[in-house]
């Protein structure tokens, strides 16, 4: 069961990979262009245009190989990676969310994984562009961007374990209610206390940066809603094929 | 009394079967093993942190660090 389940997870997590890399495509890359456009034109009269001539100069990789092969190669490794963790967050979910079945469920992990990996860390720390952010603070970006990620993980499965307690008492509603605004005041208490090292360099243009994040957004929106919807109409039909509970143990 | 309570609730909308926790875990340590592997090369290798020379890594991934919303540099 979890042998299938996880390889399951992986190939699903491939396929959802491929449909974010032609969101990828068709909405990132001319951003990428613009931005990366603007770093070369020596616009950027910023500290770090030493750094952005030196990016642009010194290349081990081209343009053309960034833009197919590697992106289809780190989109692929994510996708497998993500992939592989939704499978086992499925696990725990399924048959510990009230009577949901498998599509259900699917669906729902996924949506909770986006606002815990995606959107949480998101809302503090949005995707940057070429250009945008300073060489020099990466290390330190670096760390914020992953501990919100750690932390929207954690918030969100508080969130979820408090509104399986509260839900006998409370009902269903009213617990998913008072868990997702408990949910919300901790994210936002956070988002007030943190660190904004972001620096956008004068003179980047507007309409670039906020149509990279759109981008940026949908591609894992794609992602995450193939995972969901593709896994869970998998998961569902397995089981309906063998739907034995020795089967399901073994 | 109960006999006749348990099968009537398995009539209404029976909970799925779970698979047992220390059944996933396992399966989990590997799964977040190799996930959080590749999602480091992918992610953060030479930017932050560095465990090959070069830049090539950052460099290959440099347009799905960026997409997907990780520090690039």
């Amino acid at each position: 069961m979890m042998r299938s389940l996880l390889v399951r997870g992986m190939l699903v997590g491939l396929a959802a990979a491929a449909v974010a890399l032609a969101i990828a495509w068709i909405y990132g890359e001319p951003q990428v262009g613009h931005a990366i456009a603007f770093e070369e034109s020596g616009a950027a009269g910023h500290a770090h245009h030493g750094a952005a001539a030196e990016h642009a100069e010194e290349a081990p990789v081209s343009r053309a190989a960034q833009r197919t092969i590697g992106l289809i190669t780190a989109m692929g490794f994510y996708g497998v990676a993500v992939g592989g963790l939704f499978a086992i967050a499925f696990a725990f979910a399924y048959g510990r969310l009230g009577t949901l079945g498998a599509r259900a469920t699917s669906a729902l992990v996924a949506l909770a994984g986006f606002v815990a990996v995606v959107l949480v860390p998101f809302l503090k720390y949005p995707a940057t562009p070429p250009a945008v952010g300073n060489p020099d603070t990466i290390g330190g970006r670096t760390a914020l961007y992953f501990s919100m990620v750690a932390l929207g993980v954690l918030a969100t499965t508080a969130a979820v374990i408090v509104g399986r307690r509260l839900a006998p008492r409370l009902g269903v509603w009213n617990a998913s209610v008072v868990s997702a605004v408990g949910f919300a005041v901790v994210l936002a208490v956070v988002f007030r206390l943190t660190p904004r090292p972001d620096a956008v360099a004068d003179g980047f243009p507007a309409t670039v940066l906020w149509d990279f994040r759109v981008a940026s957004l949908g591609v894992q929106i794609a992602l995450w809603a193939t995972l969901g919807l593709l896994f869970g109409h998998l998961t569902e039909r397995s089981l309906a094929r063998r739907p034995s509970p020795e089967a399901v143990a073994a | 009394m109960a006999q006749s309570a348990v099968p009537s609730a398995q009539q209404s909308r029976p909970a799925p079967v779970r698979v047992p926790v220390r059944e996933v875990v396992p399966w989990a340590v590997l799964a977040a093993v190799l996930g959080l592997v590749l999602i480091y090369f992918v992610g953060a290798e030479q930017g932050a942190t560095s465990l090959f020379g070069g830049n090539w890594v950052h460099e290959f991934t440099h347009d799905g660090r960026h997409l997907l919303g990780f520090p690039c540099h």
